[in-house]
């Protein structure tokens, strides 16, 4: 049934790209969560003109496939911008994942934010705080406990979501596979075992979540 | 020292109090009561600006401001002159008790960190919680929350420390520990500004007590005076009805 010899001998192969599929979603998580942060507190603070900007973002992102937007970046903005010929394919794929994914994580963190109790708010002004120490030192660490375990959902998501690139002719974990399965013609095989290394690196992610929870609540203990 | 001059706020077109004047000199304790729905609070909380009034003017000490001119930088000023203690205490979740103290001290006047936890250190024995300063508030009664609230007041050396119904959501098995603190203040002379529905603590511990109905000053006198003898027939209906069930007595 299964040429689980194959199978054995494709793992190390396949392996050898998981490196830059966790680059990828690394990178674009990072930028996307300074820009979701930034997105929230001018949503928040609704910050005049840049606040209209911000909704008109999320919701072009939200609004679109993710597929759609990659394709946008890659084949379309060169067209219009010079520049971008030469952009190549993990730069699009990443700067496509970092907009997509910061859209949806602006609204948590921003519900996470109103979601701390006015009573702090008005307590840390009352002592003398400015609104950036406030947000700095009292709302911001509390609302990345509360926002934590949706942050962690959208960075599994876009682990997935890098699979996305070989469309754009990244050779990543997705598109290494498709070249090996259509030179051994071994489908099912190379497809199988790429699921399985995507769900197992989800797994070792969410055992970590899980520890970072228990960590963040460390304050919360009755 | 500390002045409200024609202190006027509306919610909207909804007059809450105008032209409200109240005067008190240093460690001057004053309890303000009144019905529910008065304003009372209202006007402990436009003192520091947490509301901001339309017009008026407020003075403590040598700085003065005027309600319609304040500047961002001036209520920064009068926030660092007025200490704050909140009915449901406010704490930090994030920070220890100890934290919860010195953050004003590290953030607001710049201390050093290890100088502001000394002296945390120092209010934590004073509020008898010494041996909680690690605890978070989570962890923590009601009325060690409180303590730990007028704790952080205390650590911003402040002029006035106003206290907005501090023993309102605490469950009566908490509301000593809390009167005592204050009373323990109240000795130390620190200038307070208290409004409480505790009739006893306001009797105890005021040198002046303040009547409020309807967004007005009705009425302010010494406690043995205004208890006994109150002047206005709106102060002594309100009396007789809060201290009916208590079975004193109202001339």
């Amino acid at each position: 049934m299964l040429n689980l010899e194959y199978m054995w001998d494709l793992l190390p192969v396949l392996l050898s790209y998981l490196p830059l599929t966790l680059e990828m979603a690394t990178i674009a998580m990072l930028f996307a969560l300074v820009l979701a942060c930034l997105l929230a507190v001018i949503r928040v603070s609704r910050v005049p003109l840049l606040n209209g900007l911000s909704l008109l973002f999320i919701s072009f992102f939200r609004g679109t496939p993710l597929l759609v937007q990659l394709f946008l970046f890659y084949y379309g903005l060169p067209q219009l911008v010079e520049a971008l010929v030469s952009i190549n394919g993990v730069t699009a794929a990443v700067l496509g994942l970092t907009l997509h994914f910061s859209a949806y994580m602006a609204e948590s963190i921003r519900a996470a934010i109103v979601g701390i109790d006015r009573s702090q708010t008005e307590a840390a002004l009352s002592i003398g705080m400015t609104q950036s120490q406030l947000m700095r030192r009292i709302i911001l660490p509390q609302a990345t406990r509360v926002a934590t375990p949706t942050l962690m959902n959208y960075f599994i998501d876009m682990i997935k979501a890098t699979s996305l690139a070989f469309t754009l002719g990244v050779t990543e974990l997705m598109g290494a596979t498709q070249k090996e399965a259509s030179s051994s013609f071994l489908y099912l095989e190379a497809f199988l075992l790429v699921a399985i290394i995507y769900w197992v690196v989800v797994e070792l992610l969410s055992w970590g979540q899980r520890r970072l929870e228990v960590y963040l609540n460390k304050a919360y203990q009755r | 020292m500390i002045s409200l001059e024609a202190v006027t706020k509306r919610f909207g077109k909804q007059n809450v109090f105008s032209d409200i004047d109240l005067q008190l000199e240093r460690g001057e304790i004053i309890v303000i009561i009144g019905p529910s729905g008065t304003g009372k609070s209202t006007l402990l909380r436009c003192i520091n600006f947490l509301e901001r009034p339309e017009s008026g003017r407020i003075t403590v000490g040598d700085l003065r401001v005027d309600a319609q001119h304040a500047t961002r930088a001036d209520i920064l000023k009068l926030r660092r002159r007025t200490a704050f203690v909140f009915q449901n205490y406010g704490l930090f979740a994030n920070k220890t008790a100890l934290q919860n103290i010195s953050e004003g001290m590290i953030v607001v006047d710049k201390m050093p960190k290890e100088k502001a936890h000394a002296r945390a250190r120092e209010i934590l024995k004073r509020i008898g919680l010494a041996d909680k300063s690690d605890a978070y508030p989570a962890a923590l009664s009601g009325g060690q929350q409180q303590r730990i609230g007028i704790g952080r007041a205390m650590a911003a050396n402040a002029d006035v420390i106003l206290f907005d119904e501090p023993t309102s959501s605490l469950d009566p098995q908490w509301v000593e520990e809390v009167l005592n603190l204050m009373k323990q203040l109240a000795a130390e002379q620190q200038t307070m500004i208290i409004v409480t529905h505790e009739m006893q603590f306001a009797r105890d511990v005021a040198d002046r007590v303040v009547f409020m109905d309807e967004g007005q000053i009705i009425e302010q006198a010494p406690p043995d005076e205004l208890f006994t003898a109150p002047k206005d027939p709106r102060t002594q209906r309100f009396l007789r009805k809060i201290l009916a069930p208590t079975g004193q007595t109202v001339p």
